[in-house]
Order: structure tokens, then C-alpha cells, then sequence
């Protein structure tokens, strides 16, 4: 008999070792996150996939499943939170989504249309993040920033040139690149690293292509991040 | 690539070979790079990355986290004011304002020709004896204006910090109360013998008897941790002593490492014995840096006495060594998973739990943290037996606890009472008058009022790390949250957003009220905070981050509606102080500068 648990009262199946995460969004339950990869370990940071376990907060996509757990997702309490770190993202960074041309096509966007984000709520922090734009091929836009530490991740793990890194703390952490002079250009980065194309909101971009796709008719445009996550769970 | 000046470099490469080019010991080779030239080139860091093998962004993460790591030039005089919530109680802001005048800087800023920097930092455990301050890392207490004089003087006589006054660096004990650990006289190796007398087995079941919990505030079970590091896979196990004593208010291990690092490493030798670790690392946290030399001597004699090394007391396999890693000014780093990243010689980021350090610690190993009290009360255990030591306290919290006293009292210092003791038997102890409210278990825990001084210390009622900071009726408890809130966003590790984010904006909110702009709206953003800090954080840090201003908000509202001038919304910006940087560029502060009284005249 397989082992289940039930998030928002409906039994999720589980194997040993399977995240909360991993097995609701197999059984066709959407999660949000930011920091998560399927093919990277738990991250934990974003902490949007928070969930209440048993009457505890826990990060879905780092919390092994356990038999008979009740979990909390999809409700007003969780998806406050939710909006909540959403609005907390937004305001820590420069996002003008309308200028952005990631826009469309943004996890982070499109979860603030997902979770009915309406206004920022709290004050911008404004933080200056002047943009590096050396290199030949690829744009560091780091205003939008959202210390997914995805990049770090790939250009260490899988690009094995370990081209970003976070250095500061707190509130003053940001993205830096592996070179003295802190330019992208003096690193080894290419634009066909995974780096280069993992990042979820619009830091990394590829220099010389600009609205190829028009507003209105990108990823997110036409369809939810919620269908379409779970879509490509499916296939 | 940029050329370094030879000199340095053949430093450098000094300290890289005495830390054997392992990329583990980065931090200790970035904290001694850095006794070089006083901060850390951008050459520096790329020839540590290259000599180690590792990525420049590497060591430039690392070298960003630490608070006494500095990539910008500091002064040669590097002076930091201690800003716990006791040093402002004694005035620490005027006598930073006035070495700042006598020495022409600005706070933060670095003067122009490079001899001093002045700014604070975080609580240096020196709340008995405070203000406080560091001067190149050398703690100075007992601050006077006459004593802020002399320090200017010097600086600008450019007078080596060998040829202060001795007397600046005294920094006493101020034991006030003793009890079974503080009186305990060991010579160095008894317990260790009465520990191999027993054998492993024996001597985790003393343990298990003395019902020993953990020192540091949560108060897991010491022989349940030793037993899982002894039972999991996974060679050599590690034995921590975690010395990262950052907690506001706290100074009770600088007390123990000074004047009883004996029972320090005999603890920490007595809880290798149980699980059959080899290696030992004491965490010095950076603030107290100036007790290394005195400690590495301590570990010398005893490895001279048999007493650390191989065979220990002439025990066969009996092996373990200890060596002292230094913080460098990052208060997440007492949380336990942090402390080993930063052991690897990383950034201070909580792991995710599971694994737990027992299992998977220090490079994999199954490791212990302990606290310093806990290793040292080990040794207790080791000479009268686990019976006895369950014997006093309470039930459920057995033995004595040390309490690191300050704020407002006739006799601040150290106090070692049995569990159970009264709040208001400790006030009355400590001379303590017109007491409105208490700080206990630090900037972490609770604050308590009047109405519960007769709840006890212990881990079922008030359980404490150590920390008990007393404020009286002249205290405004809005400023005493307001600080711990300010020190948290200062100490965030910045690793998940909840903590990053909420720390930063909980204190925008608090700024907001003090500075005569809250409203009725703000409470309730702050209440909604509160709750999202301690559901969502990664790790306790950001989980503790609102307790002060739960605790102050339930307890001394007043505090707070005073400051409210709308019972609706008012905004926080405020149009004339964002004139402020227009002012000074122009040299100019007259009424005619000010936005207020300009509309004024007007009318």
C-alpha cells in the first residue's frame, strides 16, 4: 500500500524520501516557489511553497513527506503569507515590471498575479544596484534580484565555473561575480552556461534581443505559472 | 590580474602555509590576512582564492559576511562602540558623538588620512562593565568621558595599543554569586580520570542520570545528543564548543573562558570519551578575541600534561585535540548549523534540518555542539556523579545556571543560582530598585513585567540562555524593543526572505514611530510581521526576531500608542528630512532651509 498524506483534505500519495512539494505537485496539487529546481537539492530560501504540516510552518520543498500528515496550502492563511513574501520581494528590489524585459515571462510576476497581489503594501527599499552590462553577449540586471541563488547554483554545480556568489548579509546581501574588477565580462561566463538561462525573474538577460515576443502574448501572459507548472509536471 | 607589494604577499603566504592552503580554515586565513594591512584589497582576496584553489566569488562571499571582515580600508585605529541596549542605558551615543568630535570624523566614515574609523557594533559582552568598546579588537569597558579624552589623545599621538593603559583592558570577572560551578576548584585531568574509570558506556549513563540540558537556551538533552553522535556512521565525530556568545546581555562565557577554561576543555575532552570523538573545535566568537593567547596556552599546558593529544592520561585510543576557531562578527553564527558552516570556513547560513550536526555535522561528520556552560558542568558531573547533580534545581531543569546580570542594578556581573530561582529573588540579589520590567534569555527572548517577577528561571517557566537585563521606571521599553529590532536586521543572514526583508521592515515600522509618524494602521503591519517572522524563518534568528516587540507591545502598550499621532494611516515620508542631504551639501541649516517653516512664512 503506498504511504499518503493529505494536503487541504485530499489524499497526495508519497514515496520514501519525497519532498511535500515534489509529491503534491505529482498528484496534480500546485505548490508555488521561487528558489526551487527539480534538478537542483532544496534551496529553502524563497520559503513561498510554505505550508503548515501537522500545525507547523515548514518549507514544502525541503519537508520529506510523512504518512497521514494533515497539510495546509491552499488556504486564505497560507496564501496571505504568500502574498505577503511576495510583496516583501518586491519592495527589497527595483522591479518595473513595465519596463522589464522579462516581463511575461517572470515566475515572480507571475506569482504576484497568482496570488492577487495588488499593491507593494510596504515602503520600496530602493537599494541602488547599478546594472553590469560588460559583457558581449549577456546583461546583469541585479535590481530584480531575488536571491534564488539558482545562478550560483548552476554556474557551480552543473557550469562548474562558479561565475556568481552572494557576498554581504542581511538586508545588504548581493549578487557578485568571480573576478576582481567585479565585471561579468572578466569571468569565464558564455552564454550557453545553464547560468545563463536559469534565472527566474529578469537578472541575466541576452544582450541584443529586446521584445522579439510583444507584451500580451508571453508565457505568463497567456497562461497561469499554476497551470503551467503543473503541466509540466505532467509531461 | 593586480600585482600585490611584496611584502604582503610573502605575509600572506605565510598565513596560507601555517593554515595549510585548506579552503576549511578560509575565514581564519581571511581574519589573519586581514592583521596585515588592517582590511582586505581586492588583490588579497584573489591571491587567497588562487593560492587555495577555490573561486575568487568565493572568498569575496565569505569575506562580505563577517562584520569584522573589511573589504573597504578602515583606520589603522578601528574603534567600535558596543550598542547593546545597557551601553545606550549608559550612554554610549554621547561618548561615541564626542570621540567623533574631538577626532573630526563622521560615524562609519574613515578619516582622511586613514588613521580612525569609528562606529558600532553589536553587543561585545561587556553589559557588567559597559560602555564598551573595541579598539583593533581589544575589549575596553567602564567608558567615562575622561577615559573618551585620553583615547582621542592617543589616536591622534598615534600611540601603540601596547603602550595604553593596562588598566583599559582589564576587563574583571564580577562573580557575584557562587554555586556548585563556580566554586568547583578541579585540578586539571580529575574528571577526565574519573570519566575512563567508568568507561564510555558508564560515564554517558552519568550523564543520562544528571538529567544535564543544554546551557545555550533551548535545553536539549546532553546525553540523548552524545548518544546519537556516538550511534551514527561516519568517522572522526567532532566535539564544538560553542563560544559565539552573541547574544545581547550575555557574558557568562567570556567570564568561564577567562577564569575557568579549564573545566572548559576537560568538558569538552569528557564528552569526546562518550562518543569516541577525535577532533574539537572551541568557536571563539571574534568580539573576544583578545582571550586567545591566553586560551592557546591553556590548551598547550594541557596537551603538555597528557591531558589532550594521543593517549590521553595513558589511555589507549583515547585521541583528541582541540583547536580554536575564531568568529568575526556574525551573531547567527551561535545557531548551531551556521557555526559549522562557518567551522568549514563558509558564509554563516543555517543549514535545513534534518540532517542534524549529531548525524551529519562538520564535513559530513557526526558532530556535538555544546554549549560553554554545558561542557564546563560536564565536570561536575564527572566528580560528584550524575545523581548528585540532578539533585538540585528542579525536576525538569537540573543543576545551577549562571546569569549574566546588567541594566539597572547596584551590582551587575555574574550570578549562579540553582534552577527555580525567583525573578524577584535575583532582582532583590543584585540591588535592583523600582524595577518596571526584565529582559531574559537576551534580545531572543522574553520580557517580562512586574506582575511576573515571581515566575522562576528554569527551562519549564523562564527558561534563559543567560542573559538578564534590568530596566527600571525611568526606561522607555519602546526604545529597549526598538534596539533588539535594529540589532536583528543588523545580524540576518539575509538567507530567506521572510527574515531579510521582515527584520529590515519591523524596524522601518519602529523607526517610523519614534520618529513621530506612526498611526494605528502601523500596529497592526507590525502584528501582521511578527506573525510572519516567526512561522516563515529559516531559523530561529528570524523566528526570535519579533519577540521583543510581541513581548513590549502586550505588555506596555502605552509604550507604542504614545507615539501614535493618527488613529488611522499617516505616511512615513516626511518631505523636509528628505531635504536633510540637500542641507548639508549646501552647508546650510537656517529656517529658510527647513520645508515647514518655509510654508509659514509664507502664510
Amino acid at each position: 500500500m503506498t504511504k499518503q498524506f493529505l494536503l487541504d483534505g485530499q489524499p497526495v500519495p508519497f514515496e520514501d524520501g519525497q519532498t511535500i512539494l515534489e509529491a503534491a505537485r505529482k498528484a496534480g496539487h500546485y505548490i508555488p516557489s521561487l528558489c526551487w529546481h527539480q534538478d537542483f537539492p532544496p534551496h529553502g530560501s524563497c520559503k513561498l511553497c510554505i505550508v503548515k504540516a501537522a500545525g507547523r510552518h515548514v518549507s514544502a520543498c525541503a519537508t520529506p513527506a510523512k504518512e497521514g500528515w494533515e497539510v495546509e496550502s491552499n488556504t486564505p492563511e497560507m496564501n496571505g503569507e504568500r502574498r505577503g513574501l511576495l510583496q516583501m520581494l518586491f519592495v527589497e528590489g527595483n522591479h518595473f515590471c513595465p519596463s522589464c524585459e522579462k516581463s511575461g515571462n517572470c515566475e515572480l510576476q507571475a506569482l504576484g498575479y497568482e496570488y492577487e497581489m495588488l499593491t507593494p503594501r510596504f515602503r520600496h527599499f530602493f537599494p541602488e544596484r547599478p546594472v553590469d552590462a560588460s559583457h558581449p553577449d549577456m546583461l546583469l540586471d541585479f535590481n530584480r534580484c531575488i536571491f534564488c541563488e539558482l545562478c550560483v547554483r548552476a554556474s557551480r554545480d552543473v557550469d562548474g565555473k562558479s561565475v556568481f556568489a552572494l557576498t554581504g548579509r542581511g538586508i545588504h546581501k548581493h549578487l557578485t561575480v568571480n573576478a576582481e574588477s567585479g565585471r561579468l565580462a572578466d569571468t569565464n561566463f558564455s552564454k550557453d552556461d545553464l547560468a545563463a538561462r536559469i534565472c527566474p525573474v529578469g537578472v541575466i538577460l541576452p544582450k541584443g534581443r529586446g521584445f522579439a515576443v510583444p507584451i500580451g502574448e508571453r508565457t505568463f501572459d497567456t497562461e497561469t505559472i499554476r497551470s503551467k507548472t503543473l503541466k509540466e509536471e505532467e509531461s | 590580474m593586480s600585482a600585490l607589494p611584496a611584502t604582503p604577499t610573502a605575509a600572506l603566504d605565510g598565513v596560507l602555509q601555517r593554515h595549510g592552503h585548506y579552503p576549511t580554515e578560509l575565514l581564519q586565513i581571511l581574519i589573519e590576512a586581514q592583521d596585515l594591512e588592517g582590511w582586505l584589497p581586492a588583490p588579497t582576496l584573489t591571491h587567497i582564492a588562487q593560492s587555495l584553489h577555490i573561486p575568487r566569488s568565493r572568498v569575496e562571499g565569505v569575506a562580505g559576511f563577517y562584520s569584522f571582515l573589511y573589504t573597504q580600508p578602515v583606520g589603522r585605529y578601528r574603534v567600535l562602540f558596543s550598542d547593546n541596549i545597557t551601553d545606550r542605558m549608559l550612554g554610549n551615543a554621547e561618548l561615541m558623538d564626542a570621540l567623533c568630535r574631538k577626532l573630526w570624523i563622521e560615524p562609519g566614515k574613515l578619516s582622511e588620512d586613514g588613521l580612525v574609523s569609528i562606529a558600532t557594533t553589536s553587543c561585545t559582552g561587556l553589559c557588567d562593565q559597559g560602555p564598551g568598546m573595541l579598539v583593533n579588537g581589544r575589549a575596553i569597558g567602564q567608558l567615562t568621558h575622561r577615559r573618551i579624552n585620553e583615547i582621542a589623545e592617543m589616536i591622534r599621538q598615534q600611540r601603540p595599543l601596547e603602550l595604553w593603559p593596562a588598566e583599559y583592558f582589564q576587563i574583571g570577572d564580577n562573580i557575584r554569586r557562587k554555586d556548585s560551578l563556580l566554586n568547583l576548584d578541579m585540578k586539571p585531568g580529575a574528571a577526565l580520570a574519573a570519566v575512563i574509570e567508568l568507561g564510555r558506556e558508564g560515564w554517558l549513563q552519568e550523564v543520562q542520570k544528571s538529567n544535564l540540558r543544554g546551557r545555550g537556551g533551548a535545553g536539549f538533552a546532553t546525553a540523548v545528543k552524545w548518544a546519537s553522535a556516538r550511534n551514527a556512521s561516519g568517522e572522526p565525530k567532532i566535539i564544538v564548543c560553542n563560544a559565539d556568545e552573541g547574544e545581547p546581555g550575555t557574558f557568562k562565557d567570556r567570564v568561564l573562558l577567562n577564569s575557568y577554561a579549564d573545566l572548559i576543555f576537560e568538558g569538552m575532552t569528557l564528552a569526546a570519551w562518550a562518543v569516541g570523538a577525535s577532533e574539537g573545535f572551541l568557536y571563539l566568537r571574534g568580539e573576544y578575541r583578545y582571550l586567545l593567547p591566553q586560551l592557546e596556552a591553556v590548551l598547550a599546558r594541557r596537551r603538555e600534561a597528557g591531558l589532550l593529544g594521543r593517549n590521553i592520561l595513558h589511555e589507549p585510543c583515547f585521541d583528541f585535540d582541540i583547536r580554536i576557531h575564531l568568529g568575526a562578527g556574525a551573531y547567527v553564527c551561535g545557531e548551531e548549523t551556521a557555526l559549522i558552516e562557518s567551522l568549514e570556513g563558509k558564509r554563516g547560513t543555517p543549514r535545513i534540518r534534518p540532517p542534524f550536526p549529531v548525524t551529519k555535522g562538520y564535513l559530513g561528520r557526526p558532530t556535538v555542539v555544546n554549549n560553554v556552560e554545558t561542557l564546563a558542568k560536564t565536570c561536575l558531573i564527572a566528580l560528584g556523579g550524575g545523581e548528585a547533580f540532578a539533585a538540585s534545581g528542579t525536576a525538569q531543569s537540573a543543576g545551577t545556571k549562571l546569569l549574566s546580570i546588567s541594566g539597572d542594578c547596584a551590582a551587575p556581573g555574574i550570578y549562579e543560582y540553582p534552577f527555580g530561582v525567583p525573578i524577584a529573588r535575583i532582582l532583590e540579589d543584585c540591588g535592583a530598585s523600582d524595577t518596571q520590567a526584565v529582559q531574559v534569555g537576551g534580545a531572543a527572548g522574553v520580557c517580562l513585567a512586574g506582575y511576573e517577577f515571581q515566575r522562576r528561571i528554569a527551562y519549564e517557566d523562564v527558561p534563559t540562555a543567560g542573559a538578564f537585563m534590568i530596566f527600571d521606571g525611568s526606561r522607555d521599553l519602546f526604545d529597549v524593543a526598538r534596539a533588539f529590532v535594529h540589532f536583528f536586521a543588523h545580524e540576518s543572514c539575509g538567507f530567506c526572505t521572510p527574515c531579510r526583508v521582515g527584520t529590515s521592515l519591523l524596524q522601518g515600522f519602529m523607526d517610523k514611530l519614534a520618529d513621530g509618524h506612526g498611526a494605528k494602521a502601523d500596529l497592526a503591519d507590525i502584528d501582521w510581521l511578527d506573525r510572519l517572522l516567526k512561522n516563515a524563518s529559516h531559523c530561529g534568528l528570524g523566528s526570535a526576531a519579533p519577540n521583543p516587540v510581541i513581548d513590549t507591545l502586550q505588555k506596555f502598550r502605552p509604550a507604542y500608542e504614545r507615539r501614535l499621532v493618527s488613529l488611522d494611516f499617516e505616511p512615513a515620508f516626511d518631505l523636509d528630512a528628505a531635504l536633510a542631504e540637500a542641507r548639508q551639501l549646501t552647508a546650510r541649516d537656517d529656517p529658510g532651509a527647513h520645508l515647514h517653516t518655509h510654508e509659514e512664512e509664507e502664510k
